[in-house]
C-alpha cells in the first residue's frame, strides 16, 4: 500500500475532511458572481442613467416644439431690456443636416484609404515595416481630438481650402461642389478632411483585423489556381470582409458624429441648411451645444440637454447598426 | 569531388534578380522625371499634383512592365500594388505632419520654467518667459486620477464580467460597451452637467469632470481587459479549481496575477484616451489659472483646457503657449503610448 511519507511518518494522520460534494456555489463565490455582474450591468445603467437625465432636462423643450426640434433650423433666444425671455425658437435641423454632411464626408475620404492601407498591411508590408507602421496607426488612434482641431486649423486649413478651390474649379457643375459667395475656408469639406484623418485609424485597424481572419485555405487554394495576389484580394479577401468593412466604416461615422471640439475649431457654425459642401458655412451638434454653453441662461441650457439627447440617440443607433453588420458578417465568403 | 562540392552557390530565386532591381530603379526615375516634367510644363502645380502624378506614373509604368514580362493579369497586381502603397502613404503623412508640427511649434514656447510656474500671474500677451503650466499638469494628474480610481473597478468587473461568468448578459453587455464607447465625449459632460452638477454640487469642480472621464474610460478599460483576460489559457483557470479553489479564489489568485501586465496596458491605454479629452473638461471644470491641488471644489485647470484657453485668447504669445501645451501633452501620451506598447510586446512573449 503506497501512502504519502508525511503521512505515513506521523502518528496521528491529519486527514482533512472530505469537502461536501455540491453543485450550488459557495457563499464567496455568490458574492463575487453578484459583484461581477452588477458591475457588468454598470454599462447599462450608466446608459440608461444618460437617457434619463438628459430627458428630463430636455423635456420641457421637446415638448414645446414637438417635431420642429428637429425639421426647423433657427436657433434664438430674444430677451427684453430686463433680461427676460420674450421669444425662443430652438431648431436643430441645419445642425442635424451638418452633423451627417460632415460624417459622410469624412467617410467618404477614409474609407478608400483606410481600405488600401489595411491591404497594403495585411498583404504586402514585410513583416518588420508592418510593425512599425501599426504602431503608427494605434499612435494616431491616440491622439487628442484638440491636436486634430488645431493642426486642421493652422496648418491643414490652408492646404484644403486649394483643394477645395480644384474641387470647385473642375466638378463645381455638380449642385453640391458649387460655392457662392466664394468663401472656401471653415467649411464642411474642410472638417470633413479633419474627421477623416481621425477616423482613419479606426477604419485600418477593424479592416485589418476582418483581413487577418480571412481562412488561410481559402487563399492558398487561389494561389494554387494561378491567382496574382491582386486576385486574391478582390475575390477571396474583399469578399470575405465585406462586412466587417461595412461595421468599421459605421463605427468611424458614429465617431465623426459625435466629435466636438476638432469641428468647432474648424467649421464655421451658421444656423443654415447648407449642402454646398465646399462653403464656409455649416454646423454640428456637439459644437453647438459647446459654442451656446458659454453664453446660455438656463432655459436655453434645457434645450442644450434636449440637443444633447437627439445626439446620443443618434450615435447609439449608428453603433448599434455597426453591431448589427459586424455580428452578422462574421465568417462569411462569397 | 569536395572541390566540386564547395563551388556549388545557392541560388535565391525569391530575392529579385540584378535586372529586375534595374528595372524596378529605372520605373522608380522614370515615375519621378515624369510628375517633374508635368509639373513643369503643363497647367497642374503644387506638392499635390508632383504627389499624385509620380503615384499615378509609378503605378502606370509597373502595369507596363507587368504586362510586357508576362500578362495583363500579372500587370494589374503590380499596379494595384502602387496603388495600395499609396493609401498607407497617405495614412503615414498627416501622422509624420502632426507630429512635425507639434514639435516644431510647441518648440518655441519652451522655457526654464514651464514646469514650474502657473498662470495666476501671467497675462495673455506677457513674453512666453512668464507663466507656465504647472496648474494644468497638477489638475490634468489629479482628473485623470480620480477618473482611474473610479473607473478602474468599474471597468475590470466588466471585463471579469465578459470572460469569467458569460451569463446570459454577455451578448447585450458587450454591445453596451461598445455603445459606451461611441458615446460623444460632450453628452458624457452634458449627462454630468444635468445629473450631478445642477442637482447636487451646483458649482464646477475637477471632480464633476474627473466623473465625465470616467465614462469615457470605463469602456476602453473594459474592452482592453477582455481581450487580455481572454488570452489565459483556459488550463489555469481549470489547475485553479481542481486544486480545490472557489471560482473567487481562482481569479483572485491565478488569473488576475497572470494578466497583470496586461491589465495595467488597458489602464494605460484608458489614460491615453482620456487625457487629452477637451469637451467635457471644458463644460465641468471651470478651468483656473492657479494651481488647485482640490479636486472637490474650486476651478481645475488642466492641459486641455489651457490648450483650448491659449489658442482662443488669440494673441501671438498665447498661441505659442497653446503649441507648447499641445507639445506637452503629445509627450504625456507618446510616454503613455510607449509604456502601453512594451508591457504589451513583454505580455506576447
Amino acid at each position: 500500500m503506497i501512502r504519502p511519507m508525511s503521512l505515513l511518518d506521523s502518528t496521528h494522520p491529519i486527514t482533512p475532511s472530505p469537502r461536501e460534494i455540491t453543485t450550488e456555489p459557495r457563499f464567496s463565490d455568490k458574492v463575487f458572481r453578484g459583484v461581477v455582474t452588477a458591475g457588468g450591468l454598470s454599462s447599462l445603467i450608466i446608459l440608461g442613467l444618460i437617457a434619463i437625465f438628459l430627458g428630463y432636462q430636455g423635456f420641457e423643450i421637446l415638448a414645446k416644439e414637438g417635431i420642429s426640434f428637429i425639421t426647423t433650423s433657427e436657433w434664438s433666444v430674444e430677451v427684453d431690456s430686463f433680461g427676460a425671455i420674450t421669444k425662443t425658437s430652438f431648431g436643430l435641423a441645419a445642425m442635424l443636416v451638418g452633423t451627417i454632411l460632415c460624417a459622410l464626408i469624412a467617410v467618404f475620404i477614409a474609407v478608400p484609404i483606410s481600405v488600401a492601407a489595411a491591404i497594403f498591411l495585411s498583404f504586402y508590408a514585410p513583416a518588420s515595416l508592418k510593425r512599425f507602421l501599426v504602431s503608427i496607426i494605434d499612435l494616431m488612434a491616440a491622439f487628442p481630438s484638440i491636436l486634430f482641431g488645431f493642426w486642421g486649423l493652422f496648418v491643414l486649413m490652408p492646404s484644403a481650402e486649394y483643394w477645395a478651390k480644384l474641387i470647385n474649379k473642375y466638378l463645381g457643375f455638380i449642385p453640391i461642389f458649387e460655392v457662392e459667395p466664394r468663401i472656401f475656408t471653415r467649411s464642411p469639406f474642410v472638417a470633413g478632411v479633419v474627421l477623416a484623418i481621425m477616423i482613419i485609424p479606426i477604419i485600418t485597424s477593424v479592416s485589418r483585423e476582418i483581413f487577418s481572419q480571412t481562412p488561410l485555405d481559402r487563399i492558398q487554394a487561389a494561389y494554387a489556381l494561378g491567382a496574382t495576389r491582386w486576385n486574391v484580394i478582390r475575390t477571396v479577401a474583399i469578399p470575405y470582409s465585406r462586412g466587417g468593412i461595412v461595421g468599421g466604416m459605421m463605427l468611424g461615422l458614429g465617431r465623426a458624429m459625435g466629435e466636438t471640439v476638432a469641428v468647432y475649431t474648424v467649421l464655421n457654425i451658421v444656423y443654415q441648411i447648407n449642402w454646398q459642401v465646399l462653403f464656409g458655412a455649416g454646423g454640428n451638434v456637439a459644437s453647438l451645444i459647446l459654442l451656446k454653453f458659454g453664453e446660455a441662461q438656463p432655459y436655453e441650457i434645457k434645450a442644450l440637454m434636449a440637443a444633447g439627447l437627439v445626439l446620443f440617440l443618434l450615435t447609439l443607433f449608428v453603433n448599434f447598426v455597426a453591431d448589427q453588420i459586424v455580428a452578422k458578417s462574421g465568417g462569411k465568403g462569397r | 569531388m569536395s572541390q566540386t562540392l564547395q563551388n556549388v552557390k545557392p541560388g535565391k530565386p525569391w530575392q529579385p534578380s540584378a535586372k529586375q532591381r534595374v528595372t524596378d530603379f529605372t520605373i522608380l526615375f522614370a515615375a519621378v522625371l515624369t510628375s517633374y516634367l508635368i509639373v513643369e510644363f503643363t497647367a497642374m502645380k503644387g506638392k499635390l499634383a508632383y504627389f499624385f502624378l509620380f503615384f499615378l506614373a509609378l503605378a502606370i509604368f509597373n502595369l507596363i512592365r507587368g504586362t510586357i514580362t508576362r500578362d495583363f493579369m500579372n500587370g494589374s497586381d503590380q499596379f494595384f500594388s502602387v496603388i495600395m502603397l499609396l493609401g498607407m502613404t497617405l495614412v503615414v503623412i498627416p501622422t509624420a505632419d502632426i507630429l512635425y508640427t507639434v514639435f516644431e511649434r510647441g518648440r518655441k514656447g519652451l522655457h526654464a520654467g514651464l514646469l514650474t510656474n502657473d498662470m495666476a500671474m501671467a497675462t495673455p500677451s506677457d513674453p512666453i518667459t512668464s507663466g507656465g503650466l504647472l496648474h494644468a499638469i497638477i489638475g490634468t494628474f489629479l482628473l485623470v486620477s480620480v477618473a482611474l480610481i473610479l473607473s478602474v473597478p468599474i471597468g475590470i468587473l466588466t471585463a471579469l464580467y465578459l470572460t469569467e461568468i458569460k451569463g446570459r448578459f454577455t451578448r447585450p453587455i458587450r454591445f453596451l460597451v461598445q455603445a459606451m464607447s461611441g458615446v460623444p465625449s460632450i453628452v458624457a459632460g452634458l449627462f454630468i452637467l444635468s445629473s450631478i452638477v445642477y442637482t447636487i454640487t451646483k458649482s464646477y469642480s475637477g471632480f464633476v469632470g474627473s466623473l465625465a472621464l470616467t465614462i469615457l474610460m470605463i469602456p476602453t478599460i473594459a474592452r482592453t481587459a477582455e481581450e487580455v483576460l481572454n488570452l489565459i489559457p483556459n488550463d489555469l483557470r481549470e489547475a485553479g479549481v481542481a486544486l480545490g479553489g472557489t471560482q473567487w479564489r481562482t481569479v483572485a489568485m491565478v488569473v488576475i496575477p497572470a494578466a497583470r501586465s496586461g491589465l495595467i496596458t488597458a489602464l494605460i491605454l484608458g489614460v491615453a484616451r482620456i487625457v487629452g479629452e477637451t469637451a467635457p473638461i471644458l463644460l465641468l471644470t471651470g478651468g483656473g489659472d492657479a494651481v488647485n491641488f482640490n479636486p472637490t471644489s474650486g476651478a481645475m485647470g488642466s492641459l486641455p483646457f489651457y490648450i483650448w484657453k491659449s489658442f482662443l485668447l488669440g494673441t501671438e504669445e498665447s498661441i505659442t503657449r497653446g503649441w507648447a501645451g499641445l507639445l506637452v501633452l503629445l509627450v504625456l501620451v507618446l510616454i503613455l503610448f510607449i509604456m502601453a506598447r512594451v508591457l504589451g510586446s513583454r505580455r506576447t512573449k
